[in-house]
């Protein structure tokens, strides 16, 4: 692999551009491989990437039935934060923040990390005490937030109606060192990386069965035929409960739609990222311009990858109400991502009743900020057989015993 | 937009006017049951590509909770049934099965 550098362009600017390579190969499966991972997005690149920097296994192969980084990898409002109130969740989240952090030199492509600030609202009395009791508990966690007042929101956000009409502004919990992503960057950096170390990223072949002997995974069947291997790793998100069926167990998750949006470019007027959970709407804008909107989810199961418009009606309403001038906006793109969703909105990162076979799913809706640390949790999980100490709560007999990551109402996350 | 029909009151309600409830038919545990049976009552759930079978409530409306047969990939409705019963009615499992020979859902099929 030739490495990106400001002299790789000039290089490639003197030629007219004819000497850059594909950024990965695109490989015809092999019979057999030491790990298979099914799902080429963040969370599956991220596993095989650290598989190979971290325990030195380059055999894998890193299945996908679309295009990698073609589902909620690339459908996600690209927020970074760890303001979890959780322990187990405040460490593995913060450890995906800080790993992106130094994303872009170790994978040697610019994903673009932003760290502008993460403010979530508190514009009821109970968010405000909330948010005061999880800045305690990430200040004992080493996760860097604050409680900040309302006139200190409407310094860091200028265009933020602190005395709406509904739900005042009352407050806010800030996390500096939040941000946002490219969002697609990080697929394809680490797509690049996993490619350079010798692993196949076959796209277009979806998984149709999954082979198993004795209570043990032997392979997966696809639609470019058979493919044996020693571990397998599911890293599909929404799709996670029909993979779940083909190897023969159930999940604690439901699948539904998360819809997102995006307004007309405009110049820049905000240069933080703002949550709220209230009134239900998140924004951010993107480099290019445009202001991205995150929404809620629908109630019921849903595989179509498109949302109820009433709820884009509804997070619409909600900004307009946090901030008066998206009224003026136009809005360009929506879009919905399929989500899966478990009991208590943390994620299951872990081992499933077949034998050799690890899960890594159940982000519900929020998934990205998570890739690096997921992926290290994950390959950790996989290399070793055994749950590491970032996911070793993770585990879905965490349904059976009774030790919840309750995060449902804590992360302050409308679900 | 999602429109069901009301079995009580037989208005054709959209999604606003409704409130999802979750999976159908659950069986439920009591005390003295095992940890497993715990466990799949209360989190364990079917997540199916095609046909499901969902509680609703007619949240807006006459507040009642009834059953939907819905497609979890076309979106299209099978049907809707009053929710005193175990299972869906055979008119609503004939109309699925027209359509998708060979599905299943738990127990039904």
């Amino acid at each position: 692999m030739r490495r990106y550098s400001a002299f790789a362009i000039a290089r490639e600017a003197a030629r007219f551009h004819t000497g850059w390579e594909r950024a990965w190969r695109s490989p015809e499966p092999k019979k057999k491989y030491d790990v298979i991972i099914v799902g080429a997005g963040g969370h599956g690149l991220a596993t095989a990437f650290y598989l190979g920097k971290n325990f030195g296994i380059t055999n894998v192969a890193i299945i996908e039935k679309g295009w990698l980084g073609g589902g909620n990898t690339g459908r996600n409002t690209t927020i970074i934060r760890s303001n979890y109130l959780q322990d187990p969740s405040a460490a593995l989240y913060e450890k995906a923040r800080s790993l992106y952090e130094t994303m872009s030199q170790d994978l040697n492509y610019n994903v673009m990390f932003s760290p502008r600030g993460v403010i979530m609202l508190a514009q009821t009395e109970h968010e405000v005490r909330g948010y005061q009791r999880t800045a305690h508990a990430n200040a004992l966690q080493g996760v860097q937030t604050e409680f900040i007042g309302p006139e200190r929101v409407k310094e860091l956000v200028p265009i933020i109606n602190i005395d709406g009409p509904r739900y005042p502004v009352l407050g806010g919990l800030w996390q500096e060192r939040g941000g946002t992503g490219r969002h697609d960057a990080v697929a394809w950096g680490y797509a690049r990386a996993c490619s350079d170390m010798g692993m196949d990223i076959i796209q277009k072949c979806e998984v149709i069965g999954v082979r198993s002997e004795g209570g043990t995974v032997k392979g997966v069947d696809t639609t470019k035929g058979p493919i044996d291997c020693d571990k397998l790793g599911l890293v599909v998100a929404g799709n996670s409960g029909d993979l779940a069926n083909m190897a023969g167990f159930r999940l604690p998750m439901e699948s539904v739609a998360l819809q997102a949006l995006v307004s007309e470019p405009i110049k820049p007027c905000m240069d933080v990222v703002v949550m709220a959970n209230t009134v239900h709407g998140y924004m951010s804008q993107s480099d290019k311009g445009e202001m991205v909107i995150g929404g809620g989810t629908d109630g019921f199961n849903n595989y179509t990858q498109r949302g109820s418009f009433h709820h884009i009606e509804e997070t619409v309403r909600a900004l307009c109400e946090t901030f008066p001038m998206v009224s003026r906006l136009k809005m360009l793109r929506q879009w919905g991502g399929i989500v899966d969703v478990t009991g208590d909105r943390s994620p299951v990162i872990g081992k499933t009743p077949l034998g050799n076979c690890f899960i890594n799913a159940g982000w519900g809706t929020g998934g990205f900020k998570a890739i690096p640390g997921g992926g290290w949790a994950t390959a950790e999980l996989i290399a070793k057989g055994e749950p590491g100490p970032l996911c070793a709560e993770f585990g879905m007999e965490r349904f059976i015993e009774g030790r919840f990551i309750d995060e449902s109402v804590a992360a302050g996350v409308a679900h | 937009m999602l429109t069901l029909q009301c079995p009580y009151c037989g208005v054709h309600a959209e999604e606003t006017e409704l409130h999802a409830e979750g999976e159908a038919h659950l069986k439920r545990f009591g005390p003295g049951s095992t940890d497993d049976e715990f466990e799949t009552y209360l989190f364990m759930r079917e997540n199916p590509k095609g046909v499901h079978f969902e509680r609703w409530r007619h949240s807006n409306g006459c507040g009642k909770f009834f059953h939907a047969a819905r497609s979890t990939t076309t979106l299209e409705v099978f049907g809707t049934y009053p929710a005193q019963t175990l299972e869906p009615p055979k008119d609503i499992k004939d109309k699925i099965s027209a359509k998708y020979p060979g599905w299943r859902w738990r127990e039904f099929s």
